[in-house]
């Protein structure tokens, strides 16, 4: 790239395009600042109930008791298995690309991948609502559940995850891969004592980015997993999620109600900062 | 025989554990790709009857029960419009600056681009909490396009911008030197050379932010609303497509047919969008070899 020194143009016109890209800039960095400030603004009111808050689960917005407890855990249970269900299958599933596949079937696998990834999520949880919630309302009513959540959010967030831990494998150095295929070694030893050392890293941070996303769905949940305020007895049994609480209650929440439902957002903002911070870490 | 190498046995377990990767591989990815293809089929089996040019034509009745979605793609349209107009010039700016006149590493890099990695890491429900407060009650807004596409534009932002860098960082270097043994000034480089050069990447990167934001929802419900009328201006309340097919399937008693007629547009919309995504970048890939 250029030798960027910092900034020092000369040129009138690269002088007043420095000065409008630095605006841009400064725009983009400002609106995180915003969007934090003004959330978190908001939720100040229902800051003095927040013990509340975090410990108990009754749920009534309309006489005051605001325990998002229940939530809380509806969305730690619906990504947690979600994605326990997606890792595994993610990791196979790039390993076999990389490795195993046949070349020709490559581009169009990743390709396919890629369109997945795109598909929204509303048209996830259209699906899930005609034929997974029926399924699973015939292991046990009323389907709507916990499980049929989690295999919605694993589904959307897999091939994202195959994705990254491929682009991983990809950039393993040329000379490792021919090391490796000099010594003979077959192709899972070659994935053991090559590949897998120099991706673990990759691996894990991706899986942690996706566990951000399945916490940060909405639409998805939101249409397929019950919206039921309870602790959860079994993953057969509806939840409701943060996400989804927002979603459905913003349209009528009056003011203490409101400043809750921005409460639960800076809950999800701190945890998409904190898995930031887990995916930026140095190697 | 057996060779022991970097701790493991060879060949006699490696090979059984080779054929087993093998199989179980290639089944899970044939598994997968016959979700996909059953997920599609759904739509397909539940909506296609519903599908004709009128549907795309006639204005939708009795909550979108009968008649069609004209005035749904047109909002979509709309609110796509307002998000580009915000989005390409601030990413296509602010990727330049990274780009030509940051140092990585120094101060100002790292909290562009922390920032942006945050951002894209918000979920988008936040937006929306961030959109109704900003842009629909702060700024006057109310519930209308305008608010709705600027909010999208905040959340397409990052995506944008690391998009537009990688198509300006991909330019080959010759070019930059080529440029700079000419003396051109950094602008002069820009307009001539780098954009020029970088075009399909940069197309790309725009064509994928119009994909993530049409397949969002979630912002869009208390920004711009959902409101099935034609829109007269961007003041007006609009429903996306996205927002149409999470009415219809949940607030709608017997909507799911439309809702995945409509789900079929919207995911033919996405494959258009993918292909031509490749496509770009495959000719800005090939422009760059020769």
């Amino acid at each position: 790239m250029t030798t960027s020194s910092f900034p020092q143009p000369t040129d009138r016109r690269d002088r007043l395009l420095f000065v409008l890209c630095a605006i841009s800039t400064l725009v983009v960095v400002a609106l995180l600042l915003l969007l934090t400030v003004s959330t978190v603004l908001k939720a100040v009111p229902a800051l003095p109930s927040l013990t509340q808050a975090l410990t108990e689960t009754n749920w009534a917005p309309l006489s005051g008791q605001f325990g998002m407890l229940a939530m809380i855990v509806g969305s730690l249970t619906v990504s947690l298995l979600a994605l326990s269900l997606a890792a595994p299958l993610a990791l196979i599933l790039a390993a076999w690309l990389a490795l195993y596949s046949p070349p020709l079937l490559r581009a169009p696998l990743r390709t396919l991948y890629e369109l997945m990834a795109g598909i929204p999520s509303v048209v996830y949880g259209l699906w899930g609502l005609i034929l997974l919630v029926p399924l699973v309302n015939q292991l046990a009513p009323p389907g709507a559940s916990l499980l049929s959540a989690a295999i919605v959010v694993a589904l959307m967030i897999l091939p994202y995850g195959v994705l990254l831990i491929d682009s991983r494998l990809q950039s393993v150095p040329l000379t490792a891969r021919q090391a490796a295929l000099a010594a003979g070694l077959p192709r899972f030893a070659m994935f053991r004592a090559v590949y897998w050392p120099m991706t673990r890293d990759g691996a894990v941070k991706a899986m942690v980015l996706q566990f951000g996303r399945a916490i940060g769905e909405t639409m998805a949940v939101l249409m397929v997993a019950g919206n039921v305020v309870a602790l959860p007895d079994s993953v057969l049994a509806p939840v409701r999620t943060l996400t989804a609480n927002i979603a459905l209650e913003m349209g009528y929440a009056d003011d203490g109600h409101r400043a809750m439902l921005y409460l639960s957002g800076v809950l999800l903002l701190l945890v998409a900062m904190l898995t930031m911070a887990l995916v930026r870490r140095n190697p | 025989m057996t060779i022991r190498l970097a701790g493991l046995t060879l060949p006699g377990r490696s090979a059984l554990s080779d054929g087993l990767a093998k199989s179980i591989g290639a089944l899970l990815s044939l598994s997968l790709t016959g979700l996909l293809f059953a997920l599609l089929m759904t739509l397909i089996w539940q909506g296609a009857n519903q599908l004709s040019p009128d549907f795309l034509l006639s204005a939708p009745q009795a909550g979108g029960r009968t008649g069609g979605i004209n005035s749904i793609l047109v909002s979509t349209a709309m609110i796509l419009l307002v998000c580009l107009a915000a989005l390409v010039p601030l990413g296509l700016a602010s990727a330049i600056l990274v780009t030509q006149w940051l140092a990585s590493g120094s101060f100002p890099e790292r909290i562009t681009s922390y920032s942006m990695d945050v951002l894209s890491a918000v979920p988008s429900i936040v937006f929306a909490l961030f959109g109704y407060q900003f842009f629909a009650i702060t700024l006057g807004l109310g519930f209308s396009i305008l608010a709705g596409g600027l909010t999208l534009a905040c959340m397409s932002l990052p995506l944008m911008i690391r998009g537009t860098e990688q198509a300006l960082r991909g330019v080959p270097n010759e070019l930059h030197q080529a440029s700079n043994a000419l003396g051109l000034s950094t602008s002069g480089m820009l307009w001539k050379v780098l954009l020029p050069s970088a075009r399909h990447g940069i197309a790309a990167a725009i064509i994928l932010s119009i994909g993530r934001a049409l397949a969002e929802t979630a912002v869009l419900l208390f920004t711009a609303g959902y409101v099935l009328r034609m829109p007269s201006s961007v003041m007006d309340s609009g429903r996306t497509l996205s927002v149409h097919i999470y009415d219809l399937a949940m607030h709608v008693p017997g909507g799911e047919q439309r809702a995945a007629a409509t789900a079929i547009v919207l995911v033919s919309l996405i494959i258009l969008i993918n292909l031509a995504v490749h496509r770009l970048l495959r000719t800005s890939e090939v422009s760059h070899a020769r």
